[in-house]
């Protein structure tokens, strides 16, 4: 009954969509204000409806409803509850049916907060917005209904791929989609924008906050499936340019330089149509990411579920959505005039060099990613690109990336020079040169790589730092400026923070790559070996039941000298019921490196393959990955952005002058 | 009985986990050529898995196959030829540069070019537009007024 409840809703939901789309749409055409205000009740009501779809789905799964096919296939009773939980997005049907949720949730969001939007813009946003439901919510119930009763129900169920079973990666889905459903709005706001022929600052400014809301969930969703794979699968790699990591990279690497763009909409007036082109594209690289994992078009160890027709169904979104608006692009761009003036040198400036980085990047990845189907379609060869074409062909532009940053972020709109920007970062070059001279002289290879990081990486910390330095003036004693720095709009802080962690992750991506050491060796129980400065023995090796698993754990204690560091239980484990076999590797997490166990096969000589690494800097990077969401976050927080989305403000105080 | 166990696990869960020590070259450098040239090589039957991480029976003999042409004598281009000869140039994750792979390296860079003429265009005349006339002496004397000192 429950079930059925949610599918009824789930229906429902669907049509709720096609009036919010139709009728404002129409209100909007024909400047009825009562047609327009359907668009808030509809966007409320669909996330309403999708919610309690949602609970339905979720309760089937937590008691196990046998009787649901999708139960059947991705659980079973044994499974721990959070799993079974988790299980509800842990596949096609159930994360189609959380992507929709999502992308109402905001549509309900902006209805509630976007009182102050006037009225036809309001109007048309949730109108696109709730367009984009209503194909999701087809693509769901025509194509993968996550509803769809047995007849004759079995005792128990499939079990969820048992990779999926781990805290890191069954809250890694919902991030990525807050994420991609959140550059959604970005796009209704951009289609919206164009239908009504204005973008002026007040568009920035609203766009601003959900592109920066998109932007800070998906650099949580990445940074978790990349900590997770970390862990999970074995060999301590963080990035595999897998086709699907790539599907979630595009969307991040435009949702950036779209931020970025955004700023100079709102504070200058300029960059209009770029910037609705790339709020256009980001969205239209989320398509194009489902579109990846869900057809399994392009085979990847993420695609759990892939099916040609469903393939299709997206293709057919994805082509309606990105038809369309840039067909509207194109017919309407040129009313779009901007204003500002600005020389070559300049904040501006800079900002078009980062947006030429970042999309030039994202456009890299997404050839790399699409060449294998191409030539195969086009000269039916059959070809594979991999990691070190993605590390050869996409790095150097992070590289000089990661060289202009600390210039643009302190040049000054308008009108610069080049001289009065890099003196007051002549402390953060000096310090950047040193860690070069001084990585490079300590390593013991000759490969460039880390020394380059760790000059890229302490010249953007040291230029944020002193990016924030330079805020707070010049007069007055350090008491004064201090003062000053905390009064400062959170917006800066949220900039010198979120750079502070780009830089703390490109040094310990070079780092990692460049210093990792890696032993591999057959050690018998009570033998040893040494993994760089550190003893490692094998103590023993023992069978543990797990409550859905076995597992051969081995104990392996590490020294340094006398010293005890740890002692690690590495496992392998088997999941009976989905009989696959997965890696659990040990790790003692530390500041500066992590120690990293792995346990393999008994060997035919006796005794085990035992894998060890030491990994340096392994957590900066995603302590770099966490410092850009809190910086994302915190100028989420500021000022001008509640005051935009704010229920308190005035009205009058809201209309910013033009 | 722990060590029956223990092997019918090891069965159960079959082929598993990458290099193996058994496969290693006893000589530190040759093993550190043929690692490099495995982690560029794809494992023919997985699903975009280097035969450097790979599981899969294939995997293992191409691990080996490159160990046994370093041994040979091969230089690193040799063996990576080796190999393409025998299962053709979908081995390769790091596509060639001629053919249709050219135009694929090439298209980062066309597009930074073309990109970046077409943003210098923009900015040059960004530059170009008039500015807004500079304020008569009454405006800026009502300006200073309205502005609180």
């Amino acid at each position: 009954m429950i079930i059925e409840l949610g599918h009824f809703a789930a229906i429902l939901a669907f049509m709720v969509a096609l009036v919010q789309t139709a009728v404002p749409l129409w209100g909007a055409y024909a400047r009825d204000g009562r047609l327009m205000a359907v668009a808030g009740s509809a966007a409320i009501a669909q996330a309403g409806l999708i919610a309690i779809s949602f609970a339905a789905l979720t309760y089937g799964f937590v008691v196990s409803d046998f009787s649901l096919k999708l139960v059947v296939d991705n659980s079973q009773t044994a499974k721990p509850l959070l799993y079974k939980i988790t299980g509800v997005w842990g596949n096609h049907e159930g994360s189609l049916l959380l992507w929709a949720l999502s992308l109402a949730v905001f549509g309900a969001a902006a209805a509630v907060w976007g009182g102050n939007l006037t009225p036809t813009l309001r109007a048309r946003v949730l109108a696109v917005q709730g367009s984009i439901g209503a194909a999701f919510l087809a693509f769901m119930l025509f194509t993968s209904n996550p509803f769809l009763r047995l007849a004759e129900p079995p005792m128990n169920g499939a079990d969820l791929n048992p990779l999926l079973q781990d805290p890191g990666l069954a809250f890694h889905p919902p991030f990525l989609y807050l994420g991609y459903v959140g550059l959604s709005m970005s796009f209704s706001f951009a289609v919206a924008a164009l239908l009504e022929g204005r973008v002026d600052a007040a568009w920035g400014r609203w766009v601003r906050p959900w592109t920066l809301a998109a932007w800070v969930f998906l650099t949580i969703g990445i940074a978790m499936g990349s900590w997770w794979a970390y862990y999970e699968l074995g060999w301590g790699g963080f990035w595999f340019w897998d086709p699907v990591e790539n599907a979630s990279f595009m969307p991040w690497l435009i949702g950036t330089a779209l931020l970025h763009s955004a700023i100079v909409v709102e504070k200058r007036e300029s960059l209009k149509a770029w910037t609705i082109l790339l709020a256009i594209l980001a969205f239209g690289f989320s398509l194009m990411g489902t579109f990846i994992v869900r057809s399994g078009v392009i085979t990847s160890v993420h695609s759990f579920a892939s099916d040609p027709a469903r393939g299709m169904f997206i293709l057919l979104i994805l082509a309606f959505f990105m038809g369309g608006a840039l067909t509207l692009f194109a017919a309407r761009a040129h009313i779009l005039a901007s204003k500002g003036v600005f020389s070559m040198v300049s904040r501006e400036s800079a900002l078009v060099a980062n947006n030429l980085l970042l999309s030039v990047s994202a456009f890299v990845v997404f050839v790399g990613t699409m060449w294998p189907l191409f030539v195969e379609l086009a000269f039916g060869q059959k070809i594979s690109v991999g990691a070190p074409f993605f590390d050869a062909a996409f790095t150097p532009f992070m590289v000089v990336l990661a060289l202009i940053l600390p210039i643009g972020a302190i040049m000054p709109w308008k009108r610069g020079e080049m001289r009065r920007s890099i003196l007051p970062l002549r402390g953060a070059i000096v310090l950047a040169l040193a860690a070069l001279a001084l990585t490079y002289a300590v390593q013991t290879g000759t490969s460039a790589v880390g020394p380059i990081g760790a000059l890229l990486g302490l010249w953007v910390v040291a230029g944020a730092v002193l990016d924030l330095a330079q805020r707070t003036g010049r007069s007055g004693g350090g008491g004064a400026r201090f003062g000053r720095m905390l009064r400062l709009p959170r917006a800066d802080f949220g900039r010198v923070i979120a750079h502070i962690g780009f830089g703390v992750t490109v040094f310990a991506v070079a780092g990692i790559t460049t210093w990792v050491r890696e032993e591999i060796r057959a050690v018998n129980i009570g033998g040893n070996f040494m993994l760089g400065q550190y003893e490692v023995t094998l103590v023993n090796v023992s069978e543990v039941q797990g409550p859905n698993y076995i597992a051969t754990r081995a104990e392996m204690r590490v020294m340094r000298g006398d010293e005890e560091i740890a002692v690690l239980y590495p496992e392998r484990r088997i999941y009976p019921v989905a009989g696959m076999p997965t890696t659990e590797a040990a790790i003692h997490r530390r500041f500066m490196d992590d120690i990293y166990l792995v346990i393999g096969d008994p060997q035919a000589a006796g005794g085990f393959a035992v894998r060890g690494y030491v990994k340096p800097f392994a957590n900066w990077i995603w302590a770099g990955s966490i410092l850009m969401s809190l910086g994302g976050l915190l100028s989420l927080t500021d000022r001008r952005f509640r005051m935009a989305a704010g229920a308190k403000q005035p009205k009058a105080a809201l209309q910013p002058a033009e | 009985m722990m060590r029956a166990i223990l092997i019918v696990l090891a069965f159960l869960a079959a082929p598993a986990f990458a290099v193996q020590p058994d496969e290693m070259l006893a000589d530190p450098a040759q093993e550190a050529r043929a690692r490099a040239i495995t982690i560029t090589l794809r494992c023919p039957v997985c699903q975009g898995e280097s035969i450097d991480d790979s599981n899969a029976p294939i995997s293992r003999d191409l691990r080996l196959l490159v160990r046994e042409r370093i041994l040979a004598g091969d230089s690193d281009a040799q063996v990576v030829d080796y190999v393409v000869a025998r299962y053709g140039e979908f081995v390769l994750f790091k596509p060639r540069t001629t053919g249709s792979g050219l135009a694929l390296w090439l298209a980062g860079p066309l597009m930074l070019l073309a990109g970046g003429a077409l943003a210098f265009g923009v900015l040059r005349r960004r530059q170009a537009a008039p500015e807004a006339p500079p304020l008569s002496p009454e405006e800026q004397a009502r300006i200073d007024a309205l502005l609180p000192k």
